[in-house]
């Protein structure tokens, strides 16, 4: 059987053109998935079955005992961390958000890690926003600023930037102008008319001199600026400005250099500076392929996009103190459940020893270092290859994903369903 | 030799990134990517590895050699072993500092640890 058209769950492109082979209930084949999809489609190890560590190893239980440990765990934390939720779908992450309020702790996501910044520039800013069919239709000037697509992305050039054929843009590649901004040379700076260079950690201040460059203001501007010689600069800003429709794609290398969310910020102004002139468009490359999700779900029922403390009677956003390497850098937790990410992985080296110190639930398909460190695992499905529902594309389309095989695993949504029982239950006995 | 470290993504990497305890994603992760000119200035050679180090750890790599950086400048595919060498200070907004991080770089017979190694240190990581 072939799966025609399916959307690919690795990252916030959502490539919706994926056929895949399945045979005898297996998945043999993926065809128009980059290296990334194909890996992550096709699959490979899993963990077999649920864990609970006893006397230093982890041995094998019923997935009923490893809910009920994982719900008294969180019950008897007093500040629990619920991390990850970028690589699972809406449905589980709104079930999630229930019982985060349900045991009173703090949900963070991979957000934290990664574009935390972007959202905070955008909830100071806004964000001149577009969909990747009107940048793909329209867009003639494309800057990539701190990120590398070829490598992170790579399908995005083909199908949303810089080589595809829309409406407007008959030609292409080849009638676009294509710019990089990063500190190094790139894959992506490869495809690039223009790459400019620029020392780390200067963003901030290249930012800033382009504002005034195009605002009008050169004179104000250095000889030389993030290393980067003036005249260079000059002649970027004169093809952002000679832009029809432009977009601006960012990345990591801003969000997580010097300045972090005042890069953002700085680049929503710029940005705002060219759409007095121009038509121009800006947007995070996210990673994974629902964190977007996660922001979006967060937000409609909380009122906030990541970092949010439900201990308290309203639901509280302070980054800084409630996101997850804040909260265990200030020993602020004292139980976490890392679901679809992996935090052992992906924080800072303290966070992770701070996260060892305490209990630890993981609810992933895969082992991982965080397994290492956790003390009770339960192996989900795949959301998105074997289990259904909605995802965040990178520019806020909300697409459905689809299931592509039967699994014996159960979904992220069923397990938080299942804890989320046993919570009520214990609840009921300590009321008692 | 100083240099200034920024982690960040690779095609290996993200190939291997939901099969983390394979040896094809310790070989696509565990490397230190550096000019040819930072390369040759450590005396580095076929088996001679790179520490890195600076007041949050040290990490032992495998040298590779990119024309895209500038002497002075090493990059990490994000990872476990990159984040040995990033602070957890957020600066308030949440997010650590995962790029433009100041390490010292040597040349080093040590070898890379496996990732399993890499967590034996930890409560619960005994086995």
């Amino acid at each position: 059987m072939i799966v025609e058209d399916a959307i690919c769950s690795f990252c916030g492109c959502l490539c919706d053109d994926i056929n895949v082979e399945v045979e005898e209930g297996k998945i043999k084949r993926v065809r128009h998935a980059c290296r990334l999809g194909s890996s992550k489609i096709l699959g490979h190890d899993r963990i077999k079955a649920p864990m609970i560590r006893r006397g230093g190893k982890l041995s094998e239980v019923s997935y009923q005992e490893a809910y009920d440990r994982a719900a008294e765990i969180l019950l008897r934390a007093q500040k629990p961390l619920l991390y990850g939720w970028a690589s699972t779908v809406c449905e589980a992450q709104k079930k999630g958000i229930l019982l985060a309020e349900e045991v009173g702790g703090v949900l963070d996501s991979t957000a934290t890690v990664c574009h935390g910044p972007s959202v905070i520039g955008i909830e100071e800013k806004g964000l001149p926003g577009a969909t990747l069919g009107q940048v793909k239709n329209r867009a003639d000037t494309i800057v990539f600023w701190g990120c590398n697509p070829a490598e992170a992305h790579p399908r995005h050039s083909l199908r949303y930037s810089s080589n595809v054929c829309g409406r407007f843009t008959p030609e292409g590649r080849a009638g676009r102008t294509i710019v990089v901004v990063d500190v190094r040379e790139t894959r992506t700076s490869k495809n690039a008319d223009k790459t400019v260079i620029i020392q780390p950690g200067t963003d901030y201040e290249v930012i800033s001199a382009l504002r005034m460059l195009v605002a009008g203001k050169g004179d104000g501007v250095p000889d030389e600026v993030g290393g980067v010689p003036k005249a260079e600069l000059d002649g970027l800003a004169k093809t952002l400005l000679a832009a029809r429709f432009g977009a601006v794609f960012f990345g990591l290398g801003i969000t997580h250099s010097r300045g972090r969310y005042k890069n953002i910020d700085n680049a929503l102004s710029l940005v705002a500076e060219l759409n007095s002139h121009t038509k121009f468009v800006i947007m995070p490359m996210r990673g994974h392929y629902n964190v977007g999700g996660i922001g979006q779900v967060l937000a409609w029922s909380s009122g906030f996009p990541m970092s949010v403390d439900f201990t308290r009677n309203a639901p509280y956003f302070n980054p800084g103190e409630t996101a997850a390497c804040d909260l265990l850098a200030k020993a602020d937790t004292d139980a976490a459940m890392i679901i679809a990410a992996d935090a052992a992985s992906s924080f800072p080296r303290a966070a992770v020893e701070a996260l060892a110190k305490i209990p630890v639930i993981q609810i992933d398909p895969y082992e991982n270092p965080t397994t290492l460190i956790s003390e009770v695992v339960i192996p989900s499905a795949i959301a998105g290859v074997e289990a259904e529902g909605t995802a965040y594309r990178m520019d806020g389309m909300a697409l459905r994903m689809r299931k592509l095989v039967d699994t014996s695993y159960p979904s992220d949504e069923e397990i938080l369903s299942h804890i989320l029982e046993s919570v009520h239950r214990l609840q009921r006995g300590l009321e008692r | 030799m100083k240099a200034i470290m920024i982690s960040g993504r690779t095609l290996a990497q993200g190939a291997g990134c939901e099969c983390k305890m394979s040896p094809d994603f310790l070989k696509a992760v565990s490397l230190c990517h550096l000019s040819k000119g930072d390369y040759d200035a450590l005396g580095l050679c076929e088996g001679k590895n790179v520490q890195l180090k600076n007041e949050f750890g040290q990490v032992v790599l495998a040298p590779k050699v990119d024309a895209g950086l500038r002497q002075g400048m090493v990059f990490i595919p994000m990872g476990p072993w990159a984040n040995v060498l990033v602070g957890p200070d957020t600066g308030g907004c949440g997010t650590p500092q995962f790029k433009g991080i100041e390490v010292e770089v040597e040349a080093t017979d040590a070898s890379v640890l496996e990732i399993r190694d890499l967590f034996r240190g930890l409560r619960r990581a005994q086995t």
